[in-house]
């Protein structure tokens, strides 16, 4: 299938001619939409900047946004005009379009520009998943990237403005999430109250099935794994405001309904809160175990502790 | 004993009625699906009889009457008593008591009554398969409206919490299980022994068993919704598998049938693909969709095992408690995560990959253009293929399991757009300076382009765990795979429907009914899962039945599109079922003047396909070319036919 020179050049005139215009139109409406990605909708995307993590996952996804709109375009600009230039007219049901099994130089370039932009791409997230301390996303028993403080698990006690992050247990069971403060006597609520300002450490664990813990405002997300203790850090800004609380994963027929909400308290008031729930709950956290990192009742309904000591015919289980 | 090569050339005996006159009565003489239904029955209450026999008072929980080995046999005895029925099981048990066993001869034209029979005609079965698929999916879709249903409201409910959950997870399941199938079943069977010049299939029995498998698979999941429904989705993960009632072991051995089947169906394709291929077809002029399903073919031996292992555990621990799949007890949640991924990443990549082989298969015959870059699109696919074990954990980025590991399938998982943007690169390529004919598959197949764009690029979003922490688990990804498996493969499927008809069944669909169809599905599909992007990154977890009360909107506005998109494939079964059983508009031998081999053996499809093995003389993509002769001559001379016979003639 040897071209005469003729249609070789004619070809490659078309090509120019045609391509021009494609990457024209491209070029406009690309810097057009990505401009009002960023700078228009950008500040209003999810999940907002209540916390760090939150911001970061903003920022990746407004970064993320803008490096898609060109693809788009790509495909909707060519195929607008290949739909419309290409398509056969009446009289031209019969005929056949030019003979063309291939173009070095284009696949060379689509092959190369593809590859650059997914390693950039895994490269970039990469950076920002190190560089942001694992986002707010569950990061096991123990974390890699985490920050440092989230390493071992604080004892000592939280206080506003101190350097000590404040440690919430969130304990999920078939349909409820709640939130135990260990800092505070091991005080439980089923509101999720945080502090302005401040380190948190979520210690997710389950009691039953896999659920999740998707604190959505915060930007923090972390399966709740039945005997694992999974770890998610955040730092809250200085905005105060409303959380809800979901569960992510699918943990049987209520799962729709497993959500309860909390706030983002300035510090002082939050103070004020957990200290009083704990003198209320001094009469119920005397009888819990002291700090586990996995929460699994016992028999007798309380308990703490790695193992189960609970069996579905009620023997008891030694280990 | 000599290898008999030609099934059809038949030995008049004892057992052939036809031969002997009674031609009536041979159908009740063939294994049907109304013995097979008979021997399952039978076999059901046997294994639930022995079940009970064998573990009476052992149950699951105290006290609750409830024995999981009972349901457990009875579903295993079930399914295996259905084959028999059917008569699975005569050929190897002739075979060992030495007798001469014969397949039932071969029709020359396909009756209505065959297509419920134990077939070994691979076109038979093609079309077998496709009606099955469209049961699959019918059912599958109508649950989809009940869920949209439940959405239209935060608050108010249609259905109870149990009801809704056990129709999530029905729908869910019952479109895996089809879509798997979903080329490789219809298209895949009937098609690649046409377009390789094969006279059969390497395995016949094989792939009726593959079919059969697939049938008794659906009774067994829908028998679910009887039984109290699966309360863990399609994805099944443990403890909640564990603590599940009967529906539960319909799950497991439903979808373990699937996997089974597809085993069974794949192994049959890879043999035949690779060994039955005509002279001259060589791997360079192999039809693309060959390609596509020898790739999928291969993903599913290597990826459907370690899912059987997964089900079998769930099984044990289940029925005779084990303790694998929970924590405690030396057991851990994370396992049958694994497992199942590890099985069902690769298999949502071997939906794409023959629907984009598909897309591609079609894309030219309406172009009238030879494919661009056509090794490029079978690298493609290669790689799409190879790349999809090295990418499981991406679903578990927040489950808190290595978390170290994370950048590694983040790379991965972004690795895949590389070979998926070849598909691109050779459908673009392939409209330049075409000309396209927008004849009703055409349609489907620019669908095709629109939508999995949206699914691929919203991929990259999933894979890249900084976003991922923002939109995993939520209808951000639930738009996502819906845009990629519904958006891509469902769609080709509908065009390729509409496409192989002629050849299929020698008609031709309405038009104009096709073309309405078209724009509703197309309108719906898109008002139904775009909005639900938005869904997603606002906020709303998958597979819950309220919502937060500023969602309304939108999930209103996806719940009325997917109505439209409901009644667009109505029309459209619509139209192919009275097509098929009242207008039958005749097709012609080509009507969309494809040079594909399958295309030039004519309707009907001879009962060999091909009188003489063809030999294959060029790639089926040559349009526009000048002198290109035939695609393969169909009665090769003395010289090409002793090619054939490895020159031994």
């Amino acid at each position: 299938m040897a071209l005469t020179q003729q249609e070789r050049e004619e070809r490659k005139a078309f090509a120019r001619s045609k391509g021009w215009q494609i990457f024209a139109v491209w070029f406009v409406l690309t810097a057009i939409v990505d401009y009002l990605t960023w700078f228009v909708w950008g500040p209003h995307m999810p999940p907002g900047t209540m916390t760090t993590s939150a911001a970061a996952q903003q920022f990746d996804f407004k970064i993320l946004m803008v490096l898609v709109v060109p693809v788009l375009f790509m495909v909707w600009v060519y195929g607008g005009f290949a739909l419309v230039n290409f398509r056969a007219r009446k009289g031209e049901e019969d005929q056949d379009g030019i003979v063309l099994f291939g173009n070095r130089k284009i696949q060379g370039i689509w092959y190369v520009a593809s590859t650059v932009l997914v390693l950039g791409l895994a490269v970039f997230g990469t950076y920002e998943l190190i560089a942001n301390h694992d986002m707010g996303s569950g990061s096991g028993p123990s974390p890699i990237w985490n920050y440092s403080w989230a390493k071992a698990t604080p004892q000592g006690a939280w206080t506003p403005g101190g350097s000590t992050p404040l440690v919430v247990q969130v304990i999920a069971q078939q349909w409820r999430f709640t939130y135990r403060y260990p800092q505070f006597g091991g005080m439980e609520t089923t509101e999720l109250y945080l502090p302005t300002n401040a380190r948190v450490v979520f210690d997710v664990t389950s009691l039953d099935v896999i659920h999740d813990f998707w604190a959505y405002q915060l930007g923090v997300k972390a399966d709740a794994n039945p005997g694992v203790n999974n770890v998610a850090t955040t730092e809250t800004t200085s905005q105060t405001g409303k959380i809800t609380v979901r569960c992510d994963e699918l943990c049987g027929i209520w799962h729709g309904a497993m959500y309860n909400y909390g706030e983002v308290l300035p510090a002082s008031s939050f103070e004020t809160w957990a200290t009083n729930m704990q003198a209320a709950n001094a009469g119920v956290t005397k009888l819990l175990p002291p700090f586990a990192l996995t929460y699994t009742p016992s028999y007798s309904g309380a308990g703490g502790g790695y193992y189960p000591s609970y069996d579905p015919n009620g023997h008891s289980v030694a280990y | 004993m000599a290898v008999e090569m030609s099934p059809s050339a038949a030995i008049v005996d004892q057992r052939d009625l036809e031969a002997r006159g009674l031609k009536f009565a041979r159908a009740w003489f063939t294994g049907n699906f109304f013995t097979g239904l008979v021997g399952g029955a039978i076999f059901y209450a046997f294994g639930h009889w022995l079940g009970n026999f064998i573990a009476s008072g052992y149950t699951v929980v105290v006290n609750s009457g409830q024995n999981e080995i009972a349901v457990y046999l009875a579903l295993i005895f079930g399914a295996v008593g259905f084959l028999a029925g059917l008569g699975v099981f005569n050929y190897p048990i002739q075979k060992l008591l030495g007798w001469e066993p014969k397949d039932p001869p071969k029709s020359e034209k396909r009756t209505f009554w065959e297509h419920f029979t134990y077939s070994t005609d691979h076109k038979v079965v093609g079309v077998q398969y496709l009606f099955v698929t469209l049961l699959f999916f019918l059912t599958g879709g109508l649950l989809a409206l009940a869920i949209r249903t439940e959405l239209l409201s935060p608050t108010y409910h249609i259905w109870a919490a149990d009801t809704y959950i056990e129709v999530v997870g029905e729908h869910g399941t019952i479109m895996m299980a089809m879509a798997t199938s979903l080329v490789l079943g219809p298209f895949g069977n009937y098609l690649v022994p046409l377009m390789i010049g094969s006279k059969k299939m390497a395995f016949p029995r094989l792939e009726a068993v593959s079919l059969w498998l697939l049938v008794a698979a659906y009774m067994v999941i829908i028998s679910a919704l009887w039984q109290g429904g699966f309360q863990a989705g399609w994805t099944g993960y443990a403890p909640l598998s564990i603590q599940g009632g009967p529906g539960q072991s319909d799950y497991d051995v439903g979808f373990a049938l699937v996997g089974i089947g597809m085993i069974i169906g794949s192994l049959n394709m890879v043999a035949t693909i690779i060994n039955y291929r005509a002279p001259g077809m060589k791997w360079s002029r192999m039809p693309i969709l060959v390609w596509g399903l020898l790739t999928t073919a291969f993903t599913m031996l290597l990826s459907v095992p370690v899912f059987a292992d997964g089900l079998f555990i769930m099984g044990l621990d289940r029925a005779v408690r084990t303790s694998m799949l929970y924590a405690g007890h030396g057991g851990s949640s994370f396992l049958w995560e694994n497992l199942f991924w590890f099985f069902g990443h690769p298999e949502v990549y071997l939906m794409a990959m023959p629907g984009f082989a598909m897309t591609m298969e079609l894309l030219p015959v309406f172009a009238r253009k030879p494919v661009f870059a056509y090794k490029t699109s079978a690298a493609g696919m290669i790689g799409i293929a190879a790349l999809s074990f090295f990418v499981w954990q991406h679903h578990l980025f927040m489950s808190g399991m290595n978390p170290d590991m994370r950048p590694l399938f983040m790379l991965t998982t972004e690795l895949i757009s590389i070979p998926t943007g070849f598909l691109y690169l050779v459908s673009m390529g392939t409209l330049w300076r075409a000309k396209i004919r927008f004849e009703v598959p055409m349609l489907f197949v620019l669908a095709v382009f629109w939508n999995f764009l949206w699914g691929g690029v919203t991929g990259v979003f999933n894979s890249d765990v900084p976003v991922d922490t923002l939109v995993h688990g939520s209808f951000f990804v639930l738009a996502h795979f819906h845009f990629t498996i519904m958006g891509q493969l469902v769609f080709i499927v509908l065009g390729a429907i509409y496409y192989y008809t002629p050849l299929l069944f020698g008609v031709r669909l309405n038009d104009k009914l096709g073309k309405w169809s078209f724009w509703l599905i197309l309108l719906g599909f898109n008002g139904t899962f775009l909005p639900l992007f938005m869904v997603g990154l606002l906020g709303q977890p998958r597979r819950v039945f309220e919502y937060a009360l500023r969602l309304q909107h939108l999930n209103q506005f996806a719940s009325i599109s997917s109505y439209v998109l409901g009644f667009g494939i109505l029309l459209y079964v619509f139209n192919l079922i009275w097509s098929l059983a009242v207008w039958r508009t005749p097709a012609g031998p080509n009507p969309w003047r494809s040079e594909g081999l399958e295309w030039q053996v004519g309707y009907p499809v001879p009962a060999d396909n091909f009188e003489e093995i063809p030999v294959v003389l060029r790639s089926p993509y040559q349009y526009g070319v000048k002198d290109r002769g035939p695609v393969a001559e169909l009665h090769p001379s003395a010289e090409q036919a002793a090619v054939v016979a490895g020159g031994e003639e």
